[in-house]
């Protein structure tokens, strides 16, 4: 069978590990030859193996989505690869505690902290989305899907850095939804809840009932639960959605 | 292919037109039995008509949502056809032009008109979700997915239709709350909030005012039924496992701006 992305070129950033990885691995499924970007290409070269793996076509890219010459060049390399960019995944994202010590409330955090925060969570996101829509324009259309949170909805304690981040890239993905919805290219963002990646193992460990009170699922999320929304958004399944928060968070927000 | 929804029993409301027809075909596409329900069984039944000529098995119901006993006993045909029941696509519904004039803000909109429009939109929703979550939890396996129409509508105000508003903002509401009390039963509860799309329902409003509409839509067109259908047969998927609770947003960009 044809898959909802057959044919179509695509970018995750991020792709190395967590919902990156899983949904490099369902585009493929789904028919997509995808550009696996992450910081290092030996990391984003693992996903990669997976995919041929499973019959599909992939490329590794390092890029550090902080840099703007890093970014500009993996959109290139992903183009250069592919010929165009169809659909693009905007996922790479840090957790507190790969920028600070962690459990801190807001009079606890050190500057150095919150700006580490926005320039990967947030800034990052721009610079993709910026060098991703001036391709798109070029071949006449596309599709974006960003990894913001349910952070990017309500607050979180002990992470204020996370939440502005996110929040923003809710802002910034209706903002560019706006700016691009008469040249074809939609963008819209997934707001996951608690999710097993490597990215959440260590608050897990640490306070795992905690989290779990507040979901109604009472369990986390996998990774490929996010990624079949992620593909669905950036299929044409979904011509009509654009700038919308697509919420998978077993219940959490809705509590 | 075996579809997204391939073995599961389906019902929908509303399933006469619009997007609860375009939701039923695209069930049925992905290997559902589909029971159709509509205020009247003929009207369900055109619907139907159109599943059999592409191959697939639905039935037709007749049932007035807003009474509880037409309400239970569609469910139970439902199931006496299909021997359970999956998913459930709550989407009958009416426009504030069906219980009243139009153009009437909030002190000029009688009572009859509030109470006509709350017991379709959302006492419709709460009867056919209670019967639905009622047998959800009898069957053996236990569990099911239910998606409830609301409305961009059940997120912002929309002038001179408090009614509707009012409506569809309480169906987000008991979609949260149902998702909370029945997540751990197996049963996941989500809604889809479409923006204008082209329907029967909206037309006399485009007729009217399109460009006015249009102007406040990024994507500066009407959605299409087809295009809220996908969602709602993905949102009953279970490719959509960790999703409950949730307001599926598919408006061409209208709530962003």
């Amino acid at each position: 069978m044809a898959g909802i992305l057959a044919g179509k070129s695509a970018l995750v950033t991020g792709g190395a590990s967590g919902i990156g990885r899983a949904t490099a691995l369902a585009m493929a499924r789904e028919g997509a030859r995808v550009a696996v970007a992450d910081r290092t290409e030996d990391a984003a070269a693992a996903t990669v193996a997976l995919i041929n793996q499973a019959g599909g076509q992939a490329i590794a890219i390092g890029a550090d989505v902080t840099r703007e010459a890093e970014v500009a060049a993996m959109v290139a390399h992903t183009v250069a690869a592919f010929g165009r960019i169809d659909c693009a995944f905007n996922n790479a994202g840090v957790g507190g505690a790969s920028v600070g010590p962690g459990g801190q409330r807001v009079h606890d955090l050190s500057q150095a902290s919150f700006d580490a925060m926005l320039a990967i969570n947030l800034t990052g996101v721009f610079l993709c989305m910026k060098h991703e829509i001036i391709r798109m324009l070029e071949q006449g259309g596309g599709s974006i899907v960003n990894t913001a949170s349910v952070a990017g909805l309500v607050g979180l304690p002990m992470g204020a850095h996370y939440v502005a981040a996110k929040h923003g890239v809710v802002g910034l993905t209706k903002t560019a939804a706006i700016e691009y919805a008469q040249d074809n290219i939609r963008v819209n963002c997934v707001n996951p809840g608690y999710v097993t990646t490597p990215m959440t193992e260590a608050s897990v460990a640490t306070r795992l009932d905690a989290m779990m009170a507040k979901v109604p699922m009472a369990r986390m999320g996998e990774p490929h639960e996010i990624a079949e929304g992620v593909v669905w958004m950036l299929s044409e399944k979904a011509s009509f959605m654009t700038g919308a928060s697509h919420v998978i968070d077993g219940g959490f927000y809705a509590a | 292919m075996a579809g997204i929804l391939a073995g599961r029993s389906a019902l929908v409301t509303g399933g006469a037109s619009g997007i609860g027809r375009a939701t039923a075909l695209a069930m049925a596409r992905e290997g559902a039995r589909v029971a159709v329900s509509d205020l009247t069984e003929e009207s369900a039944a055109a619907t139907v008509a159109l599943i059999n000529q592409a191959g697939g098995q639905a039935i037709a119901i007749g049932a007035d949502v807003a009474r509880e006993a037409d309400v239970q006993a569609m469910v139970a045909r439902a199931v006496a056809a299909f021997g359970r029941l999956d998913c459930a696509f709550n989407n009958a519904g009416i426009s504030p032009r069906n219980v009243g004039p139009t153009g009437q803000r909030t002190h000029e909109m009688s009572q009859a008109s509030f109470d006509a429009m709350l017991a379709v939109n959302l006492t419709g929703v709460f009867l056919c979700m209670k019967h639905e979550i009622v047998q959800m939890l009898a069957q053996a396996p236990k569990g099911g997915s239910i998606v409830n129409t609301a409305s961009i509508a059940g997120l912002i105000g929309l002038s001179s239709a408090s009614n509707y508003v009012a409506a569809k903002h309480g169906v987000v509401g008991v979609t949260k709350t149902a998702a909370m009390e029945y997540a751990q039963d197996g049963i996941r509860v989500n809604c889809v909030n479409p923006g204008y799309i082209k329907t029967p329902m909206t037309d006399p409003t485009m007729a009217e005012r399109y460009d006015a509409l249009m102007a406040k839509v990024p994507m500066n067109r009407l959605g299409t039924a087809d295009e809220i259908a996908e969602a709602v047969v993905w949102m009953l998927s279970d490719k959509a496992s960790f999703m409950t609770g949730a307001s599926h947003v598919i408006d061409g960009g209208y709530t962003a701006a």
